[in-house]
C-alpha cells in the first residue's frame, strides 16, 4: 500500500526546508534569544523592580517566555502558510505543476498543511528548549507547553492558508501582517495580561486565537491558572482550524481547478 | 491500450460568459503527433486542459485513454505528461531535486526515480547542470527540464502547450529534435502552438482553431493541398504605391489577398505569375516566391493571420 499522496507535498515541503533552511535560521533560533533577552531580562527588571506596581506573581521573564511561545508558533504558521502558497498559486505556479501530476486539490492542501505544522512542531520544540535554557521553566514542562503551541500554529495555518488562497496580489500579504498578525502579537496576553487592556478590546482580545494559545501555553508551562478554560480553548482553536482547513479546500479549489 | 487515446465529441468549455472551447470532435490516436493550431486565444490551451484532466468539462464527452477525466482524474494524470506554457518549475531547487519531486508526486519509489533521472537529464542534455539551481539557467535549459520532468512517469502521451514560444531558433531545433525522437520510440505527442512551422515540422495531422471552434482538419501537407495553392508569390510595394498597383493584378493568380504591408498571389507555379506581372508592368519593390503553408491556409480559412 502507498503512502496517502499528501505524504509526498508533506516530503516536497522538507526538500525545500533542507535547501532554505538556513534564511529561517534567524527566525527560528535567534528571535527567541533576543526577544527573552530584551524583553525578559532587560525589560523584566524595571518590571520586577519597579515601584511595586506590578501585580504579576512572577518574574517578568517566566511570564513572559509561555507567551511568547504561542506568539512565536503563529508567527511561524503565517509567514509558511502565505508567501509559500502566494508562490504556489501566482508566482511559481508550482502548485499548478503538482496537479498535473496523479496529486488532487485536497493532498495539496493537506500536504502543506501538515508540513507547516510540523515545521511549527520543529520551531515550538527549539523554542520550548530556549526558554528552559534561560530558567523560564523546567524541562518537563516546557515540553508540555509544546502541543498547546503547535495547535495553535495548525489553527493559524489553516485560517492563512484560507485567506491567501483569495488574495489577488501581494499587498493582502501586508495587510494580513499588519493588521493581523502583528496587533495579535502585541494584544493577545503575549507581553502583559489582557485584563490591563481597557474592557472593550479585553472583550476584543478573548476572541483572538492568539488569546487562547497563549493562556494554554502558559498554564502548562507554568504553575499559574488558565486565563480561560483550557477545553474552551482548546475547542476554540481546534474550531479556527476545522474551519480553516474546510474554506481552504474550497478557496484552493476555486482558484486553481478552472 | 484502447484505439483512441483521445476522443472528444461536442466538447465545451465556458468560463462565466465566454466560451473558450466551442462544440469541437477530434480523435487523437495511438503514436501520432497531433496538433491544435491557432492563435492566442483560439481555445487551444482550454481543449489541452480538459485532456490533461485538470480542467472540468462544462459540455460534451470526452474519454482519455478510455476513462472519463471527471471520474478518473488521477488515473489519466498518472499516465500523462505535461509541459505546460508557463514555466512553473521550483527555482529554489535544484534540476535534480525537481526531477526528484515530481517522480515523488506520481508515487514513484526514489531508486527508479533517480534511474530515471539520469536517462532523463541525458536526454535533455542537462547532465552538467544537475545539481545547479534552476533560477539561472537559460530559457532553453528550462524547456527542456520542463519536458523532461513531463517524462518521469514514462508517460504514453506527452502534452506540450506552446513548447518552444519565446525561444530563439537555435533552442528550438534541439527541442524539435528531442521531441521527434520521442516519437520514434512511440510516445503520443499532443502540441498546441501558434507557429505553423512547428506544427508543419512536428504534427502527423492537426486542427486548426479559431474563436474556439475546429475550422480544419488534416495532415499538414493535405490542408495545404485542399485549401491553398502549390505556391505564393508576396509582393511588397513602395510606400503608398500598393492600392494602384493591386488593381493591376486583378484575375492575374487564382486568388489574391491584400494584407496590409504585403499582397500575396496564390499560383500554382509562383515563377510564372511572376511573369505575368512584368508583362502587366507591375514593378513590386520586392517579390519573394514560396510555397504555400499552413499560414496560408489559417489565412484563407479565416481571413486573419495567425501571429497578430
Amino acid at each position: 500500500m502507498a503512502a496517502p499522496p499528501a505524504l509526498r507535498v508533506v516530503e516536497y515541503g522538507a526538500r525545500v526546508y533542507r535547501r532554505t533552511w538556513r534564511g529561517s535560521v534567524i527566525s527560528t533560533f535567534l528571535n527567541p534569544i533576543l526577544y527573552l533577552l530584551a524583553m525578559g531580562v532587560g525589560l523584566g527588571k524595571l518590571v520586577d523592580e519597579g515601584a511595586g506596581s506590578s501585580d504579576l506573581a512572577l518574574p517578568y521573564l517566566t511570564f513572559l517566555a509561555p507567551g511568547l511561545l504561542a506568539a512565536t508558533a503563529m508567527q511561524t504558521a503565517a509567514g509558511d502558510a502565505s508567501f509559500p502558497v502566494m508562490a504556489g498559486i501566482k508566482w511559481r505556479k508550482t502548485f499548478h505543476a503538482a496537479l498535473a501530476t496523479p496529486l488532487e486539490v485536497r493532498d495539496l492542501v493537506f500536504g502543506h498543511l501538515g508540513w507547516v505544522t510540523l515545521r511549527v512542531t520543529f520551531v515550538s520544540v527549539v523554542y520550548a528548549a530556549i526558554m528552559t535554557a534561560f530558567g523560564a521553566t523546567s524541562p518537563l514542562e516546557g515540553l508540555l507547553s509544546v502541543p498547546a503551541a503547535v495547535l495553535t500554529g495548525a489553527a493559524f495555518a489553516a485560517a492563512v492558508t484560507a485567506y491567501t488562497a483569495r488574495l489577488k496580489d501581494e499587498t493582502g500579504l501586508s495587510t494580513l501582517f499588519r493588521f493581523g498578525i502583528v496587533p495579535l502579537f502585541l494584544f493577545s496576553g503575549t507581553f502583559f495580561p489582557v485584563a490591563q487592556l481597557p474592557d472593550w478590546i479585553e472583550w476584543l482580545a478573548y476572541a483572538t486565537p492568539l488569546f487562547h494559545g497563549v493562556s494554554l501555553c502558559r498554564g502548562l508551562a507554568l504553575e499559574v491558572p488558565f486565563q480561560a478554560d483550557p477545553w474552551l480553548s482548546t475547542a476554540y482553536l481546534l474550531a479556527w482550524m476545522a474551519a480553516g482547513t474546510w474554506l481552504s479546500l474550497r478557496f484552493m479549489r476555486r482558484r486553481l481547478v478552472l | 491500450m484502447p484505439d483512441l487515446l483521445v476522443e472528444a465529441r461536442h466538447l465545451t468549455k465556458r468560463f462565466g460568459t465566454l466560451t473558450a472551447v466551442d462544440d469541437v470532435s477530434f480523435d487523437v490516436r495511438p503514436g501520432e503527433a497531433f496538433g491544435f493550431l491557432g492563435p492566442n486565444g483560439a481555445g487551444k490551451s482550454s481543449t489541452m486542459r480538459m485532456i490533461a484532466a485538470v480542467s472540468p468539462v462544462t459540455e460534451g464527452h470526452l474519454r482519455v485513454m478510455g476513462l472519463d477525466p471527471a471520474t478518473h482524474g488521477p488515473e489519466i494524470r498518472g499516465r500523462l505528461g505535461v509541459v505546460p506554457q508557463e514555466e512553473n518549475l521550483d527555482e529554489e531547487l535544484s534540476v535534480y531535486e525537481n526531477l526528484l519531486i515530481y517522480g515523488r508526486y506520481f508515487g514513484m519509489p526514489k531508486k527508479v526515480i533517480d534511474e530515471r533521472i539520469a536517462e532523463l537529464l541525458a536526454f535533455a542534455q542537462l547532465q552538467e547542470r544537475r545539481n545547479s539551481r534552476v533560477e539561472p539557467l537559460s530559457g532553453g535549459m528550462k524547456r527542456r527540464l520542463i519536458i523532461a520532468r513531463g517524462l518521469i512517469n514514462q508517460p504514453d502521451v506527452l502534452i506540450l502547450d506552446e513548447p518552444t514560444t519565446g525561444l530563439d531558433p537555435q533552442a528550438r531545433h534541439l527541442l524539435w529534435d528531442r521531441l521527434y525522437r520521442l516519437k520514434q520510440q512511440g510516445v503520443t505527442l499532443i502540441i498546441t502552438t501558434h507557429y505553423m512551422d512547428e506544427a508543419e515540422q512536428l504534427c502527423d495531422r492537426l486542427v486548426i482553431m479559431d474563436k474556439g471552434k475546429i475550422v480544419a482538419e488534416g495532415s499538414p501537407r493535405a490542408l495545404i493541398e485542399e485549401h491553398s495553392t502549390r505556391e505564393v508569390l508576396e509582393l511588397r510595394f513602395a510606400i503608398g504605391m500598393q492600392e494602384e498597383m493591386v488593381a493591376r493584378i486583378d484575375g492575374l493568380a487564382r486568388r489574391t489577398e491584400i494584407l496590409p504591408d504585403r499582397v500575396l498571389l496564390y499560383s500554382d507555379d509562383a515563377d510564372e505569375a511572376a511573369a505575368l506581372l512584368a508583362a502587366r508592368g507591375v514593378v513590386p519593390e520586392a517579390t519573394v516566391s514560396r510555397r504555400s503553408t499552413l499560414e496560408d491556409v489559417f489565412l484563407r480559412l479565416t481571413g486573419r493571420s495567425l501571429v497578430e
